[in-house]
């Protein structure tokens, strides 16, 4: 299992994460000898075995739906790097206006 | 008078109760030694003195309320001071998971185990080191500097909770709140020689908890030995409406005092592999023979699918990973790199403030569940894991604990693993089963290998048998004196 200086790009672009040159090269290396050793798992003959996403029983778990106080509006607004008001501020993500 | 840092935390709780010291002293006892040791150690990544002292005077308040009054009916933890791992948010106070992508972080809330504890009288003394966002077997991946080992300070306390463990072994609190996601409270515990114990999935509230691996994360505790550790454990754990994994099964009562007559004790021939230190085996299958003279019975047992926990965890933890980290985007909370676009600013703020585990395990996690990719590394792990949990649910038919070792060596040396990422996840190859499987495990030291470090053994139980780990490590603890021993100063 080698992945590919591209596909490690890729990845990283999926994941939303800047590389350094460097880092793209160990990564491909690392990740690589990792998903050597995960792909021992397609030689287990799991056959009619169900996945376990939980160890729990799953099943939707149901309250009222009733009124609370909630965490403090001014501490959450002031973890923000930048706020307008009572919103958080990101740059725009349409093109602007011709 | 010895000093008030050499208590156990239960004769802590008795001197205040008897109004032998206040919990004022007490507090700020543990500072004056911090003050002293953590310069070296670096196991405080935050201090809160003046949080601590007001509760440490709240507490005080009651004690002589109860004295005047004759009433005892006191919490189990008033007046005690404890560490909190920092991926547990506490109001107001930073809450980093060891990143510089939370620096700045103040919590608006505080996490379920953290509020029970101090309805419960803790005192909080600060805020623990860890790998960052709890993703390593050293603690050497925090982003604030590495924990060192209080037996050795060239050794890693373990990880990912090594500033809990290294502050319970050098007496720099009683008692401290840490995860367990692949083995990140009992590995640590063994390294450090304290007890430490990682519940039943779902048995304490993860609300508050800085999620990482989310069907595997636990919030366990360590102190230094299993009767100090009981309260904690009781004063955090039960359903929490506001975590919908958490489990309404009520607490048992449990008895310290139990026998272990007829109690039988698997010890698992998987866990005996080549790589395994010599002087952990001895240790492991000496203090297995100590159960026994107490009168348990020891059967060799086998847990078929061990090998593949390493690969079916570093395959679903690291999706889990990817997903639940992706909320660090710079927008809502951390500081904000890059320029003018938002995908730069994704791209910079996670690509320059995420340390290199932490981007190499979203980056597996991602691989693991792009398109293409889903059904031969997430399916497959998933099912695989369900092989593990039934090997589980098969040796408890024939047992009541399971014991091994926490971990193939004692504490490696501080940059022994390099850059070498699989040879730091071998680390964990004992401690991943329980996490995949959902069962509670305890670790707690068993002897000092020649180099003087200590060995750390492993009982697991079956989901919600948490009494049974604590009734066998205090039986062990009650006739043997390795839990006692101190790091030197």
């Amino acid at each position: 299992m080698t992945l590919t200086l591209d596909e490690v790009r890729h990845i990283a672009l999926l994941a939303r994460l800047s590389l350094t040159p460097e880092e793209e090269q160990r990564f491909q290396q690392q990740l690589s000898s990792i998903l050597e050793h995960a792909s021992r798992l397609s030689q287990v003959d799991t056959t009619a075995i169900p996945p376990t996403a939980s160890v729990l029983p799953l099943q939707a778990r149901l309250r009222a739906d009733s009124p609370r106080p909630t965490s403090n509006h001014a501490r959450i607004l002031a973890n923000a790097p930048d706020t307008d008001g009572d919103c958080f501020r990101i740059p725009p993500v349409f093109d602007a206006e011709p | 008078m010895s000093r008030l840092t050499d208590l156990t935390l239960l004769q802590a709780a008795s001197g205040l109760r008897a109004g032998e010291f206040s919990a004022r002293e007490l507090t700020q006892d543990h500072f004056d030694r911090i003050a002293a040791l953590d310069a070296v150690l670096h196991a405080y990544l935050a201090l809160t003195p003046e949080l601590a002292m007001a509760q440490a005077e709240a507490a005080d308040q009651r004690l002589t309320r109860a004295r005047r009054s004759g009433s005892n009916s006191l919490p189990a933890l008033l007046g005690l001071p404890i560490a909190v791992k920092d991926v547990l948010c506490l109001e107001g106070v930073p809450t980093t998971c060891g990143s510089r992508i939370l620096e700045g972080f103040l919590p608006p809330y505080t996490a379920t185990a953290v509020q029970r504890l101090l309805d419960q009288g803790a005192v909080v003394l600060g805020k623990v080191n860890t790998d960052e966002f709890a993703m390593g077997s050293s603690t050497e991946n925090s982003a604030f500097g590495v924990t060192h080992n209080p037996w050795n300070l060239n050794r890693v306390p373990g990880g990912s909770s090594g500033g809990a463990a290294a502050a319970v072994a050098a007496q720099l609190c009683l008692a401290a709140l840490a995860t367990d996601t692949g083995g990140s409270v009992r590995q640590p515990a063994a390294f450090c020689g304290v007890t430490g114990l990682k519940p039943s999935y779902g048995r304490v509230s993860r609300y508050g908890l800085i999620a990482y691996g989310s069907s595997l994360d636990c919030i366990g505790a360590m102190a230094r030995s299993a009767e100090d550790l009981l309260p904690v454990f009781l004063g955090m754990a039960g359903y929490d409406p506001l975590d919908s994994t958490s489990l309404e099964e009520g607490l048992p009562a449990i008895d310290l005092e139990g026998d272990l007559q007829g109690l039988r004790i698997g010890v698992p021939r998987e866990y005996f592999i080549e790589g395994i230190h010599a002087e952990v085996e001895r240790g492991v299958r000496q203090a297995v023979e100590t159960l026994v003279a107490l009168g348990a019975e020891a059967t060799p047992i086998s847990l078929p699918h061990t090998d593949l926990a390493l690969p079916v965890y570093y395959v679903i933890a690291p999706a889990e990973a990817s997903a639940n980290l992706a909320r660090y985007d710079g927008i809502r909370f951390g500081p904000r790199l890059g320029e003018h676009e938002l995908l730069d600013q994704y791209l910079q703020t996670r690509g320059r403030l995420f340390g290199p585990e932490v981007k190499r395990r979203i980056m597996l996690g991602t691989y693991a569940l792009s398109a293409g990719y889903y059904d031969a590394y997430y399916g497959q792990a998933q099912k695989v894991r369900t092989l593990i949990k039934r090997d589980f649910e098969a040796a408890f038919e024939q047992v009541d604990l399971i014991a091994c070792p926490v971990a193939p060596t004692t504490a490696f040396a501080i940059g022994a693993h390099g850059d070498d990422p699989l040879a730091m996840y071998l680390e964990d190859v004992f401690t991943l089963p329980a996490n995949l499987a959902g069962v509670p495990g305890m670790a707690f030291p068993v002897g000092r290998d020649s180099e003087g470090l200590p060995i750390g053994m492993q009982l697991m139980a079956p989901a919600l048998g948490e009494a049974r780990l604590f009734q066998a490590t205090h039986a062990y603890q009650q006739a043997t004196h390795w839990h006692e021993e101190r790091p030197p100063q």
